[in-house]
């Protein structure tokens, strides 16, 4: 034991406690073994994504192109093509996960998700103006999806809001939000064109394919932003589900560091389906699986984060290969690789406490 | 039970049990709340009217009465008795159908998330009319009722066993994330055969958006029955409901077989969604939305809610349907859009500034 982690006050408890500085943070060793577990598969898959494909390329030769070596068509596939592609299933995922654990703290309820409360709709909606009734592209559609996310969190919240954000109400305004949104989009849906359509239905299953720098910064700036505020803010999830009395009692603090958690979840949600379109069942199922994983009632942001970059990695991964040579959105493998490992975890549960 | 509901305890209560005894609605008292329902009840009898009455062809009561009492005899008559008679009775059942198994549902799994589709049923009559699609190449409305209920019913038994098995039986939590990883599942395996099939994509967008005109009166007639049972037996829990919202420890000293009454009340939701999607397609908002309104007009208690959701949820959903036929004359706007481009917007009105009731 170094001086900067030390024993907990239960064996599986770590106390990370930096000298000089302030704040002292809680580890649970299981948290931290799946963690890096789960964040080392998923660059391992995402490394393999590089190689596997149409066009197969050794290990050593995708490394060496990564680091300025191979022809001019292995730079296009490997650095045009995988790698942004492998770098944007990452962050989503993580992002997306990051989103759904602190939405599912927030109003203490394990079905709660971006998609429920309607802020993938809201993203959908602004893409799909952009798609179906303007008709661009490429950073247009970010920036429309980007914008339909952020007007939905902005109503949610506006319409949710009343001498505090209770987690019940927030709920419920996100589920007629979402209601609305998703009837509009049936609506763009039923009025336009089959291949319209048809395009428009592949973008809100959510896909990595033709993913470029500019959907890698996008989201490379959303955790940016959003994590060093969540390693702050972390501890306070924790108590969130105690209910707002009971919080307020405990901290002396008010309804602030709520609305800035929402804030921070939105944020990842919106920029995660701004790069990658509403890929469903990731924020739900990765703080899920991680909690039953754990078995216990502890934050797990971090083993989040890495659950769902495997899940996306791995799912665009499948996608590519077993449809061959055309491909599978990503959006659809998620939920078929994601279920089945949530639904198994809940079959085994043996203790109450992860039974939830 | 609001009658008795105990004092709030001097300690902090927990979460569902402060929800029923904090929890009361617009209308307190037995008398009001009858008196509401036979206004809404009233108000359901005046929407069901204007349903045949309104729309692109205008039609009088005559026509009706000449309609429902011989053979028609005119193109108006005929378009009454083929055409707005079912698709009104459509209207009445789906609604009645995806309230009670809504608010069922939510009584079983504490949720207030859990809608009819929490079972996977949507998502399971879904997949069966895609395959149905596919593989058979059904095209018409009246060929996927069966393909329709079918699905919904195994897709419901799946994810009850699913959430059954492992500790404690089908605990609430347990259901409604095993419901939902289930329907991703379903709907993930439906995309995927849709996006690869243009022709399939372009009847199922249709399908998927919830319609009341696609099922004759053969196919009613059929559904019917089903869904008069699942009533019949939501009716008959609504004590069981009322005992489970106080938890599970609770619902067990008080009585309740907990495990009995999930099993019973997961075989009304499965009959009436069952029924309701086979009828009109996955309408989704009616069933989540409809039971929350209840409960803020009526309280908590299930009795009540379930009296409600029976009467106000036929209503909204004709409303939107009369809605859709008039709005955009002479074309027609397919009732799940409309209820929720005009039914959510009312809901967040009444979430904002009603005193919000847990399930």
């Amino acid at each position: 034991m170094s001086s900067l982690v030390r024993r907990g006050p239960t064996p599986d408890m770590l106390l990370l406690d930096p000298r000089g500085v302030p704040v002292s943070f809680r580890l649970s060793r299981s948290a931290v073994l799946l963690t890096v577990v789960a964040a080392m598969a998923a660059v391992a898959v995402a490394t393999a994504s590089l190689t596997l494909g149409v066009y197969p390329i050794s290990v050593s030769d995708a490394i060496g192109i990564v680091g300025g070596g191979g022809s001019l068509i292995e730079r296009d596939v490997v650095l045009g093509d995988r790698l942004p592609r492998a770098l944007t299933g990452l962050g989503v995922g993580a992002a997306f996960a990051l989103s759904g654990a602190i939405l599912q703290r927030i109003a203490a309820n394990p079905l709660v998700s971006p998609d429920v409360i309607g802020i993938n709709s809201g993203a959908a909606m602004g893409a799909l103006t952009v798609l179906l009734v303007v008709g661009g592209g490429g950073l247009q559609l970010v920036t429309g999806a980007l914008a339909g996310a952020l007007l939905a969190a902005v109503m949610i919240v506006l319409i949710a809001y009343r001498r505090g954000l209770h987690g019940f109400r927030l709920v419920l305004v996100g589920i007629g939000v979402a209601a609305m949104l998703s009837s509009a989009i049936s609506y763009l849906l039923t009025r336009s064109d089959i291949h319209r359509a048809m395009s428009a239905a592949a973008w809100l299953t959510g896909s990595l394919a033709n993913r470029s720098s500019l959907h890698v910064t996008i989201i490379a700036l959303a955790l940016a932003v959003t994590v060093p505020a969540l390693v702050v803010g972390s501890r306070h999830l924790r108590l969130l589900e105690l209910g707002d009395d009971l919080t307020r009692t405990l901290t002396g603090a008010g309804q602030g560091r709520k609305v800035a958690l929402l804030l921070l979840a939105v944020v990842l949600a919106a920029m995660a389906t701004a790069a990658a379109g509403p890929i469903g069942f990731v924020a739900l199922v990765a703080p899920q699986i991680t909690r039953r994983l754990l078995a216990e009632r502890q934050v797990g942001l971090a083993p989040s984060a890495a659950v769902g970059a495997l899940l996306v990695v791995g799912a665009d991964l499948a996608g590519r290969l077993i449809f061959a040579p055309s491909e599978m959105p990503v959006g659809v493998l998620t939920a078929i690789l994601g279920a089945p490992a949530l639904l198994y975890l809940l079959a085994r549960a043996h203790r109450i406490g992860a039974a939830g | 039970m609001a009658a008795t509901a105990p004092e709030r305890p001097s300690d902090v209560p927990s979460a569902p049990a402060r929800a029923v005894v904090a929890g009361s609605g617009l209308l307190r008292g037995g008398w009001t709340r009858m008196l509401g329902l036979a206004v809404a009840v009233a108000l359901l009898v005046a929407v069901t009217l204007g349903s045949v009455l309104l729309g692109t062809l205008p039609v009088g009561l005559s026509d009706v009465v000449g309609a429902l009492t011989g053979p028609p005899d005119s193109d108006v008559e005929r378009a009454v008795r083929y055409i707005r008679i079912p698709r009104t009775a459509t209207g009445l059942l789906a609604g009645t159908a995806l309230g009670v198994a809504g608010a069922v549902m939510q009584g079983l799994t504490r949720n207030p998330l859990a809608g009819p589709g929490v079972l996977g049923v949507n998502a399971g009559a879904a997949l069966a009319v895609v395959l149905a699609m596919v593989g058979l190449g059904i095209t018409t409305a009246a060929g996927y009722v069966w393909f329709a209920f079918a699905g919904a019913a195994v897709a419901a038994v799946f994810v009850y066993l699913l959430g059954s098995l492992g500790l404690g039986g089908a605990t609430p939590v347990k259901l409604a994330l095993a419901g939902s990883a289930f329907t991703a599942l379903l709907g993930a395996i439906t995309t995927m055969i849709t996006l690869r099939d243009a022709s399939t994509m372009d009847d199922f967008r249709y399908w998927v958006v919830g319609s009341l005109t696609r099922s004759d009166g053969e196919a009613l007639t059929a559904v019917a029955p089903l869904i008069a049972v699942g009533v019949v037996v939501a009716a008959g829990l609504t004590r069981a409901l009322n005992a489970l919202a106080l938890g599970d420890d609770l619902a067990r000293s008080l009585g309740t077989r907990l495990w009995i009454d999930r099993t019973v009340g997961a075989l009304a939701v499965v009959l009436l969604a069952g029924g309701a999607t086979a009828i009109a397609g996955p309408i989704g908002f009616i069933g989540l939305v409809v039971p929350h309104v209840a409960r803020m007009v009526a309280g908590p208690d299930y009795r009540w809610v379930l009296a409600w959701t029976a009467v106000l949820a036929p209503t909204l959903l004709l409303v939107a349907d009369v809605l859709g036929r008039v709005l955009v004359r002479p074309e027609q706007l397919q009732v799940g859009i409309i209820t929720g481009l005009a039914g959510a917007p009312f809901f967040l009105y009444l979430v904002r500034n009603r005193k919000v009731v847990g399930t």
